[in-house]
């Protein structure tokens, strides 16, 4: 029998309910109000008294009403069919609800149970497996999706038969497993996991070292994340962090992306539903819907489950990370969640700390960010989680606790500059605040310079400190105005706004710059990195401004322009006349 | 003024606890956010624990005693829509104020459920202002949200009036919170004028009436614009102003039932209690919402908690400011955005038009780069003295709020610009958009 409740109180959408038996901490109930069951998460219990968070509104909640724990955590249903799917926070299949308006109440099936799917058996009667070993799999439109051991089985198992190649629905026994005690075990392709534990079971998780290419130059170039790794974007509003995140979504090199679109708003999920069946993968000619799942709890859906939807899609990353595939993993925007925390904490009347946030807040950060990473499986395949969350710092104030808690424990830094998106220059990512730690790993360098170039990173490095010498420089001709400083400042400046205007900026409504592939950034920097090496000839400070704005729109044409095609190769043909005019040679 | 009391129900006549805006009482079979009315003043339970109810007086608890009848309504706050809902002046509980009849039609509950975000469609039909600092730089769609972001002393009702009737709408529905009552008269008088009245529907609170009342106002106007755009398929425009003001009655509202506030004393659930209201922006398949609302600043800070998660929700937001060189309001084109205007431009508006207005919003920056230097006392180059006739002539013509042309001769005013003060490579242009609109008279002026 399980433990049935009472309401004895409602405070937005926290409740309090009296309960006849044994619940546990982040227990799932429900709120049973006329006809609609609301879902509710326990989160605190004092004696038989329990608070509980509901995930959706409590207008018309009465005390008395009657509550049924389900003795389950927070679970996701995992299993083919999750590719390409829309949910809401709690994986309810957005496309599968009626109507326009999002009913209360209402979940709809993760995936289908009906459909049936082409079983190609991966293992053999008699073999040892453990959980996470891949018994079989189907084809999910490209992918091949293995079905695994249940991630919870504990042990070594053995297999005792597996179905033959054939079409079943995923609710049909495909294999049935038993252990040294005899225990048996039947396995269908469907397996559920709660979502705030981390599904370990892989052989261990090595540092990650291969480039992950975004297609954004100021990324791959100057500031890397790997595949694993973790980064995050904190800015003011309007300085790009979507746009940003969507460029990345759309032109990773991976082989799925999840979206988690955690408390922003509902426009930019409908630019995704309407652009993705559309637009191409640039690696693979697919559809980008086709390698895509998003989970959305946009502002306006219940604040609650926004905490869930983070933890969700981190659940189903880990899922296909399993199967040995590249997922990268964005949510956009963590402070929401962050934010739904503190309502959270502020109404069950907890000590807050610093701006009201719950105390454990670095804590929480740090934990689901170390779900990310590059983990080798049992069978020696890789599969890897790269995250990449946005952060709204309030007022643009980056010492605030989201983005510092961030700050400790994400690997890449891509701050957003408010005075880089006033000037119009796009990607508005700050080169001088922010950074990439992995530039810094040894296993990071060495494939560096394996496969994009020998002595790669001095170059990165040498780029960077043009930028930072420009700044420099800039800041001294502010400071005495422009004939009192010697006119290599100039040119030491105007080096670098080349820099910034060639090749950190970049066009993202631009169908040829708005993604950039890595051999042609490295072409791209090789010829800036030339120049930037060149010493000019110059009379006058005057003289400097010019030229530069010469050689800035010959090579802002080369971006706009089909790489190695007629016209690319007619601009470089006049920047490099432009550049011998002026070279000291 | 108040809404009726209904036949047969229970009067609970022992008030346990009184604050300066909530009562509670003992009182059992009662729902969550149902409205109630306490010695007939309007109130609403914002919580319960055990049969202690603790309801929201929205006019404040002035004078109410221990002893006097409160009347549970059972239903949460409920607006009539329909065909009445046209032309009429309403107060925050949608009772007219406009000396006419009752409102007849349908009971909605107001702020109802989300719209399913893939039942959306994308935003894609222009709005067209005739002023160039909006649709050159920062055009709009229908089905946005978009504040102006304006210290008090800007004429932002006079913009957004302005607007609203040259937007093309079906229906226009007002959001007054605060209004000063020449605001109030002012909005009545332009309606009027303009001859529009039929098309719309006011929902008022003037600063005479109490301060929590308007907290009710953008969900009332919302449930209005929902049966317009939904029902009726029609093209409504919300304006509401000002939402600082209504943020100020959430902070009054947080603290007494205390809350602990975050930052600006604001309380945490700001956010949260934004988006509910701007995300009722939205575009069917026939029929649209758009938001455009006012947030004041307090000397043009943008960093207060009210106008920063504002931003964080909205799409985008105008900036309104004084420019003293050419003595005109302009609409900033540092600190304005509209984030849906890559939907259309280039698009339904004429193929330069992302070029032309990057390229003008960089050149202003050089030359307000130059002003800088010219104020330090600087030597000005040849460019700097270019892009500071240049940036005197594009306040003027583009941005302030006075202009009102077509989208086609404001590309052409900027190509004139240009081609008067700039080089083509000065541009940063692609070459065959050049080669296509560049203005060949203008360049004599050039050095």
């Amino acid at each position: 029998m399980s433990t049935k409740g009472r309401i004895i109180g409602v405070v937005s959408n926290l409740v309090t309910i009296e309960v006849d038996g044994p619940v546990s901490q982040n227990e799932i109930c429900y709120i049973i109000l006329d006809k609609v069951r609301l879902k509710a998460e326990v989160i605190k219990i004092q004696a038989s008294r329990v608070f509980a968070q509901v995930f959706e509104s409590t207008r018309g909640l009465k005390t008395g009403t009657d509550v049924e724990f389900t003795e389950r955590l927070l679970e996701v249903t995992l299993g083919p069919g999750l590719l390409s799917k829309k949910y809401d926070g709690l994986q309810s299949d957005l496309e599968a609800m009626s109507g326009v308006f999002l009913q209360r109440g209402e979940q709809t099936e993760a995936f289908s149970f009906e459909a049936k799917w082409e079983f190609n058996p991966l293992m053999e009667k008699g073999v040892r497996v453990q959980a996470g070993d891949w018994l079989g799999e189907v084809k999910e439109n490209w992918i091949s999706h293995k079905i695994m051991v249940p991630f919870s089985l504990p042990g070594v198992w053995e297999v005792v038969s597996v179905c033959a190649k054939g079409k079943y629905t995923v609710n049909e026994i495909i294999a049935v497993l038993k252990n040294a005690q005899g225990q048996r075990q039947e396995v269908t392709m469907v397996q559920y996991w709660p979502v705030k534990i981390p599904i370990r079971a892989y052989a261990h998780k090595p540092v990650a070292f291969k480039l992950l290419q975004t297609g954004v130059r100021l990324i791959d170039t100057i500031n890397p994340i790997v595949e694993g790794g973790t980064g995050f974007i904190p800015g003011p509003f309007g300085c790009g962090k979507t746009v940003l995140q969507h460029i990345i979504a759309a032109n990773a090199q991976v082989d799925m992306v999840i979206i988690c679109a955690c408390g922003e708003r509902a426009n930019e999920v409908v630019e995704i539903f309407k652009e993705y069946p559309e637009l191409d993968d640039p690696f693979t000619g697919r559809k980008l819907m086709e390698r895509t799942i998003i989970i959305c709890n946009t502002s306006n859906m219940p604040v609650a489950a926004r905490e869930a939807s983070v933890y969700t899609a981190m659940t189903i990353a880990e899922y296909y990370r399993q199967m040995g595939l590249k997922i990268l993993l964005l949510a956009d925007s963590t402070s929401r969640w962050a934010q739904a925390l503190r309502e959270m904490s502020n109404r069950m009347e907890e000590l807050p700390g610093p701006d009201a946030f719950p105390m454990d807040l670095p804590a929480v950060v740090a934990n689901f960010y170390s779900r990310a990473g590059l983990v080798e499986l049992s069978n020696e395949q890789t599969g890897s989680i790269t995250f990449i969350g946005t952060v709204s710092p309030a007022g643009g104030n980056m010492k605030e606790p989201v983005t510092e808690s961030t700050k400790k424990v994400a690997r890449c830094f891509y701050a957003l500059s408010q005075k880089r998106a006033d000037g119009k220059r796009y990607p508005s990512i700050d080169t001088i605040e922010s950074y990439s730690k992995y530039l810094e790993y040894k296993e990071v360098q060495e494939y560096l310079e394996e496969n994009m170039e020998p002595h790669w990173v001095e170059k990165v490095v040498y780029i960077k400190d043009v930028l930072l010498r420009g700044k420099e420089a800039y800041d001294q001709i502010n400071i005495l105005g422009d004939d009192s400083v010697p006119v290599s400042y100039h040119e030491r400046y105007w080096k670098s706004e080349l820099v910034d205007f060639c090749f950190l900026q970049q066009d993202a409504f631009d169908d040829i710059d708005k993604a950039t592939p890595i051999d042609r950034q490295k072409y791209m920097i090789d010829i800036i990195y030339r120049i930037c090496k060149t010493d000019f000839k110059f009379e006058a400070f005057s003289e400097v401004v010019l030229y530069f704005k010469r050689l800035i729109h010959l090579l802002r044409q080369m971006n706009y322009s089909q790489f190695q095609q007629e016209e690319f190769k007619k601009y470089e043909d006049e920047l490099q006349s432009v550049v011998t005019e002026r070279k000291v040679s | 003024m108040t809404p009726q009391t209904p036949a047969f129900t229970t009067v609970y006549t022992k008030i346990e606890q009184i604050t300066k805006a909530t009562c509670s009482l003992r009182a059992q079979g009662i729902s969550n956010e149902e409205m109630a009315l306490i010695d007939g003043r309007p109130a609403q339970v914002v919580k319960m624990q055990g049969d202690l109810v603790t309801l929201q007086v929205f006019s404040g608890t002035q004078g109410i005693g221990t002893d006097v009848d409160v009347v549970f309504l059972g239903e949460p706050p409920m607006l009539k829509v329909g065909p009445d809902l046209s032309g009429r002046f309403l107060n925050a509980y949608g009772r007219p104020i406009d000396g006419g009849p009752e409102l007849e039609g349908k009971k909605v509950e107001i702020g109802g459920p989300s719209v399913n975000p893939v039942r959306r469609q994308q935003p894609s039909e222009l709005i067209s202002t005739g002023i160039a600092g909006i649709d050159l730089n920062n055009t709009l769609v229908t089905g946005q949200k978009i504040p102006f972001f304006a210290d008090p002393d800007q004429p932002f009702n006079q913009v957004m009036a302005n607007v609203a009737l040259r937007a093309g709408a079906d229906r226009i529905i007002l959001g007054g919170m605060g209004l000063s009552n020449d605001d109030y008269l002012y909005y009545r008088r332009i309606f009027e004028d303009a001859g529009v009245l039929e098309k719309i529907t006011c929902f008022i609170n003037t600063n005479d009436d109490p301060p929590v009342e308007r907290l009710l106002v953008p969900d009332m106007s919302l449930a209005a614009a929902e049966y317009f755009a939904c029902e009726k398929k029609e093209k409504v425009l919300v304006l509401l102003t000002d939402m600082t003001l209504f943020c100020d009655a959430l902070s009054i509202v947080s603290n007494r039932m205390d809350q602990i506030p975050s930052k600006d004393s604001m309380p945490g659930a700001l956010y949260s209690d934004l988006a509910k209201i701007y995300e009722k922006a939205v575009q069917f398949k026939e029929g649209s919402i758009t938001i455009i609302a006012v947030t004041t600043l307090s000397g043009g800070d943008i960093t207060h908690a009210i106008p920063d998660n504002t931003g964080y929700i909205t799409e985008g937001q105008l900036f309104l400011r004084r420019n003293t060189d050419i003595a005109k309001v302009i609409v900033d084109p540092f600190r304005s955005l509209s984030r849906l205007k890559q939907l259309v431009i280039g698009k339904r508006t004429r193929e330069d038009h992302p070029q032309v207005m990057n390229a003008g919003v960089r050149l202003y920056a050089d030359a307000a780069y130059a002003k800088t230097k010219q104020e330090n006392g600087f030597d000005l180059s040849d460019y700097d003295e270019r892009t500071l006739r240049f940036g005197l002539e594009y306040g003027r013509e583009l941005l302030a709020i006075d202009v009102n042309v077509d989208i086609e001769a404001m590309l052409d005013t900027a190509w004139k610009l240009f081609s008067k003060h700039f080089k083509k490579e000065e541009l940063g242009i692609k070459e065959e958009l050049i080669k296509k609109y560049w203005q060949e008279n203008g360049t004599d002026s050039v050095q």
